[in-house]
């Protein structure tokens, strides 16, 4: 793995299948009464928050803490010049520090990788501007395989095939409870993204993440609401999502901005919703063992009824949970923490 | 030449206004190919240029395997004086323009104060004489305070010691088209030109980079062709309709070049321009999210740049001009968004366009001669310059040398600023001297 995340393009297969497996791995410590491993003793780990992001700042915070990391919280609303610091100014504050990572939310586009290129440690992009989150789409991709993914004992069973010269971390060993799906990818998943694509970081590294790992993505939007060049992204295109919802195996869908409105970029919230909202008709047209996710926070009425939200379907709680997981894997195999300890004893 | 530089022999009894330059190419001379002879210049002109000349009492300058170029011509440069003194001056802007072989340069009107009444004109115009590296001509505002909402007094800027020909809101588009009309009518009571910064404010709001595959990838506004292109066609239009002097500033796209060559076959008086940087570079630079690679209009694709150099060589693009667009460190060391918009072109500009234009065989010397000094001086309506090599002109010539293995770009040369998209970037050529009226600016690369 490189030492930086801060794009799903810079995660090969085998790159992506070492995390998911990671967390497949750290998600069995969440049912223990102590869940926490020295492995990040003495490391430090900053959020750099330069947006409100209550739940992924959390999620980071608490990742770092289960490894036994220092974190050092650090919010500053608002653009860095609104601040009378520059983000580069704030990166040589945060290296003298010492800081080991640093995850970063900006809204610019970029920001996370202008900051790796002032800091020694590692960036973990938590979000950039309409850019990239990739944490989001692994754990997206996490949640997805352990829904949907026939259950698979790992490599001493023989992994399934494309997934060649991955390692198994140290740690892989037996399972508590759910069986791991280790060294599985998300081959022939097909996976429909719906909504505001072009300002979305999440569709952007979902896209790569998922196309990496084998799934079939096809975005699902008014034609305002993709980039102009989306032909040449690895997924298809539709504007049309109730054709799509029949050979969904899973629907992901996007918050709305209500400022996008008055942008033009489509006449009114109430058209908006009747046309690509997921309401009760449209989540029945979907295949039974389908699943909806959300990245939240979600806006009820609007995008997602709060019926779909709220049925047996939606992954939104349990996306929240695998975030955790997903970001110590994430935090665990970039800052390459001491041998883990058998999780499973 | 020596390859320690131009042997400069004098001292004692040598006028210092006399010149010899010996065996050097000059552009045209003899021919489309250009041919070598000694040039001999004499009180701030050129007294001869013949083969053999006797040198008795000159500065001999031994130019082997250089060119001569009648003195570049740049319409478009940022001197930031008065107001942002931090990124250039008028001093350390024609020094830049001096080592890269210009003997004029239009200074743009976007300063602060803005340069759209008489004073200010005439402030700039002074500091440049004063400077004395080059000569500086202001452009003056179209609009008073660059805010597009009435027109900027024209004729006092046209009737002041600046002698303002060339008016334009460069860094914002006189995007109504009311006003633009207005703007292009007016001005031809003294024969002036508007250049026109082409961009459709509503569909550029925020925009970043080219749109494209790159800004979709990279989550950065999009800045469409369509943006220029149509602002391009309508204020075409509107010249044909009033018969008045359009220029159009940094043509960037394909299709822009394509209206232009229309416009021009229809015989409508309009001319463009070409910026070194949308001849060699494309928008995949932006990759690493470096600002230095922040530019308006925005790098496009490889197919514009392809377009724009055939534009350029067949004459439906006039001249390169530079763009240079000085900014502080600060200004671009910081997120894409939030980082300054422009790039330093003077210094590299001859060498960008051998790299673009000549060693691909789409130029040759008497053409750059053309498109970067004497189409540029016609278009500014500047006296004294773009005038081709020969026995009474004056002496104002740039010597360069194409030979000179390509080097590595310098981040930091005579400009206050060193936000060049060029460095590190090997580039061939090298320019060793600049005359301004019969003296030196530069000698051996260096200014004199």
């Amino acid at each position: 793995m490189k030492r930086h995340l801060i794009s799903a393009a810079d995660l090969s297969r085998a790159d992506a299948l070492l995390i998911l497996d990671t967390a497949e791995e750290l998600a069995q410590l969440a049912d223990r009464p102590i869940k926490k491993l020295p492995t990040l003793r003495g490391r430090t780990v900053v959020n750099l928050f330069y947006e409100d992001s209550t739940r992924t700042r959390i999620s980071f915070e608490a990742a770092a803490k289960r490894l036994s990391a220092d974190v050092i919280n650090f919010s500053a609303k608002g653009s860095s010049v609104a601040k009378g610091e520059s983000l580069k100014d704030t990166a040589l504050t945060l290296e003298a520090m010492g800081a080991d990572a640093v995850v970063i939310r900006h809204p610019a586009s970029g920001a996370a990788h202008r900051l790796a290129g002032w800091v020694r440690g590692s960036v973990l992009n938590a979000g950039d501007g309409t850019h990239e989150h990739p944490t989001q789409a692994l754990l997206d991709a996490f949640t997805i395989r352990r829904r949907l993914m026939p259950g698979h004992r790992g490599p001493r069973r023989g992994p399934r095939g494309g997934t060649g010269g991955r390692v198994a971390p140290p740690f892989a060993g037996g399972s508590g409870g759910s069986p791991p799906r280790v060294n599985t990818a998300l081959d022939g998943i097909r996976v429909t993204i719906v909504g505001d694509v072009l300002h979305s970081r999440v569709a952007r590294s979902n896209v790569l993440l998922l196309s990496t790992l084998g799934a079939e993505v096809t975005l699902a939007a008014p034609p305002t609401l993709l980039p102009l060049a989306v032909g040449s992204w690895p997924c298809a295109v539709s504007y049309d999502l109730d054709s799509e919802l029949p050979k969904s195996d899973v629907v992901m869908m996007l918050r709305v901005q209500q400022e996008r409105m008055s942008a033009a970029y489509f006449p009114s919230v109430r058209e908006y919703s009747r046309r690509y909202g997921l309401d009760t008709a449209r989540m029945a047209r979907l295949p039974d063992h389908a699943i909806v996710m959300h990245p939240g926070p979600m806006n009820r009425g609007v995008e997602i009824a709060a019926e779909v939200a709220d049925s047996s379907r939606s992954t939104i709680v349990e996306q929240v949970a695998n975030g955790v997981t997903t970001r110590m894997a994430v935090l665990y195999l970039l800052l390459g923490g001491t041998e883990f300890p058998a999780v499973t004893e | 030449m020596t390859a320690s530089g131009p042997a400069t022999t004098g001292g004692r009894g040598t006028a210092p206004d006399r010149w010899l330059i010996r065996g050097v190419t000059v552009a045209g001379y003899g021919g489309r190919e250009g041919g070598t002879a000694d040039i001999l210049l004499s009180g701030g002109s050129i007294a001869a240029i013949e083969t053999g000349l006797n040198h008795s009492g000159a500065h001999v300058l031994d130019a082997d395997g250089l060119i001569a170029l009648p003195g570049l011509v740049d319409l478009h440069t940022h001197l930031r004086e008065p107001g942002r003194e931090d990124a250039e001056t008028v001093e350390t802007g024609t020094a830049a323009a001096a080592l890269g072989g210009y003997t004029a340069v239009h200074a743009m009107a976007n300063t602060d104060p803005v340069a759209d009444t008489a004073g200010v004109v005439e402030q700039v115009w002074r500091l440049g004489r004063a400077a004395g590296h080059c000569d500086v001509q202001p452009v003056g505002a179209v609009t008073a305070g660059l805010a597009g909402v009435r027109l900027a007094e024209l004729g006092t800027m046209a009737d002041s010691a600046a002698r303002v020909r060339v008016f334009s809101d460069d860094g914002r588009c006189v995007a109504d088209p009311l006003l633009m009309r207005r703007a292009l009518e007016y001005v031809k009571a003294f024969d002036g030109v508007i250049a026109q910064h082409a961009q459709e404010p509503r569909l550029t709001e925020g925009a970043q980079v080219n749109e494209g595959e790159m800004s979709a990838s990279l989550g950065l506004a999009g800045w469409p062709a369509v943006a220029e292109e149509a602002i391009i066609a309508r204020d075409c239009l509107l010249a044909a309709h009033v018969g008045s002097a359009l220029h159009i500033c940094h043509v960037s796209t394909a299709g822009s070049a394509e209206i232009i060559r229309w416009a021009k076959s229809k015989g409508w008086p309009v001319t463009a321009e070409v910026t070194p940087h949308h001849l060699l570079l494309t928008d995949e630079l932006a990759s690493g999210y470096d600002p230095v690679f922040k530019v308006n209009p925005p790098l496009r694709t490889s197919a514009d740049v392809v377009e724009l150099r055939r534009a350029l060589a067949d004459g439906t693009i006039d001249c390169v001009a530079t763009d240079h667009a000085p900014h502080p460190v600060e200004a671009k060391e910081s997120e894409w968004a939030e980082a300054a918009f422009g790039m330093t072109g003077l210094e590299t500009a001859l060498r960008v366009v051998q790299e673009a234009m000549v060693d691909t065989g789409l130029l040759d010397w008497a053409g750059v001669a053309d498109r970067m000094s004497i189409r540029p001086a016609t278009i500014g309506r500047l006296a004294g310059h773009g005038i081709p090599l020969e026995a009474g002109a004056p002496a104002n010539l740039t010597l360069y040398d194409p030979a000179s293995p390509p080097a590595a770009v310098a981040s930091a040369g005579a400009s206050k600023s060193r936000n060049t998209p060029f460095a590190g970037l090997n580039l061939p050529g090298r320019v060793v001297a600049t005359f301004l009226r019969g003296t030196p600016t530069v000698l051996d690369g260096k200014l004199a």
